[in-house]
């Protein structure tokens, strides 16, 4: 498998009917692309301390887009100007956006010192989910399980230290797990119902929404436009499903956008609700 | 053995079926909690249009905690293949 091809996304072991090659009208069945077009042959390998460190196409776009953040608001805020520069201004409406609209709506006043975790949080979220549409890339790097799951458990780790740090170490948890003014019986069952949902469906949650959501908008593009690939045969009928099926492609891909959007406020939302619930003991 | 290997063979299209019909059962019933937030949400904001920003950031927060139950559903097929 050539490096092209692995950019190209094409699956690795073809049967005689390869996934390019198949058609309505030459008698191959349709290629149903599966979770294995989210598996990505390993572009090159790195050997560090007996470890081996697959980089994969993944792995690129991630740097890319990291260099992509880290670069823009370098320009945006490095020689800061009373009269902003047009990337400044751009950069602190996202800045304030995320402000105004997550941390001062959900945590308040004290919680803008956590604002720049936030901001490079919604932002990392937001341009790895939209590497799904970028033409070549054409991959959310949000869909491979392990990047959620480790920012979830960052996330998981600031909030559990924070918590401990305000509200002490011991009762911080009997904080959410006994929430006063409830008849005494009640207690049995929701100390360890609270406990469970605080401490380990948060991060869980967390990441699986994510995942979820990038994994099914990629899939979901993808079938739509290898079923235009497909349809795309000698006879008129499948010629007006090929068009129907590239419509449904680009719908999908506004609408794709907007989820992208959409999950990227809200992992950043409740990770302000995280955050705000360690920060104030009743919420 | 041709005996084993089309049981199995037929043993995974059916555990592939049974995820399909697994999600659709999944998402009974975050569907009808994101209509009622939503219905809810839209109905709170015509009421009150002041309180607009509150009210979306609780309708987002509500639907991110019943889609998470759907998106759930729909991982596990994959998941236990």
């Amino acid at each position: 498998m050539s490096a092209f091809g692995v950019l190209l996304g094409v699956p690795e072991d073809g049967d005689t009917c390869t996934f390019l090659g198949s058609h309505l009208g030459n008698g191959c069945q349709f290629p149903a692309p599966t979770a294995e077009i989210f598996n990505w042959a390993p572009l090159a390998t790195w050997h560090i301390g007996g470890i081996a460190f697959d980089i994969t196409k993944p792995v690129v776009l991630l740097a890319i887009g990291t260099l992509f953040i880290v670069g823009f608001f370098l320009i945006a805020f490095s020689r800061p100007t009373l009269v902003p520069s047009r990337t400044q201004s751009l950069g602190e409406l996202g800045y304030t956006f995320v402000r105004d609209q997550i941390s001062r709506e959900v945590i308040g006043k004290d919680g803008d010192k956590y604002v720049p975790f936030l901001v490079s949080l919604f932002f990392f979220v937001w341009i790895m989910n939209l590497f799904s549409i970028v033409p070549v890339a054409q991959f959310p790097v949000t869909s491979r399980f392990a990047f959620p799951v480790a920012l979830a458990l960052v996330i998981w780790c600031i909030y559990m230290f924070l918590g401990m740090k305000k509200q002490g170490p011991i009762k911080f948890f009997t904080n959410f797990m006994f929430p006063p003014g409830l008849p005494k019986p009640i207690y049995v069952i929701l100390a360890p119902i609270e406990f469970l949902s605080n401490v380990l469906v948060r991060p869980f949650t967390l990441a699986v929404r994510l995942f979820a959501n990038m994994f099914a908008g990629h899939l979901l593009i993808t079938i739509f436009s290898v079923g235009a690939w497909y349809l795309a045969g000698p006879t008129v009928m499948g010629w007006i499903g090929a068009t129907g099926s590239f419509a449904m492609t680009v719908a999908l891909t506004g609408f794709e956008m907007f989820i992208q959007f959409l999950q990227a406020f809200i992992f950043t939302l409740l990770t302000a609700v995280y955050i705000g619930g360690s920060l104030h003991a009743e919420h | 053995m041709s005996l084993t290997m089309s049981l199995l063979a037929e043993t995974t299209t059916t555990i592939k079926g049974l995820g399909a019909i697994g999600y659709g059962l999944a998402a009974i019933g975050p569907g009808v909690g994101i209509g009622i937030i939503f219905g809810n949400g839209v109905q709170a904001i015509a009421r009150q249009p002041e309180a607009y920003g509150v009210i979306r950031q609780n309708m987002l927060l509500g639907f991110a905690l019943a889609e998470a139950l759907a998106l759930i559903g729909f991982v596990a097929p994959f998941v236990l293949k």
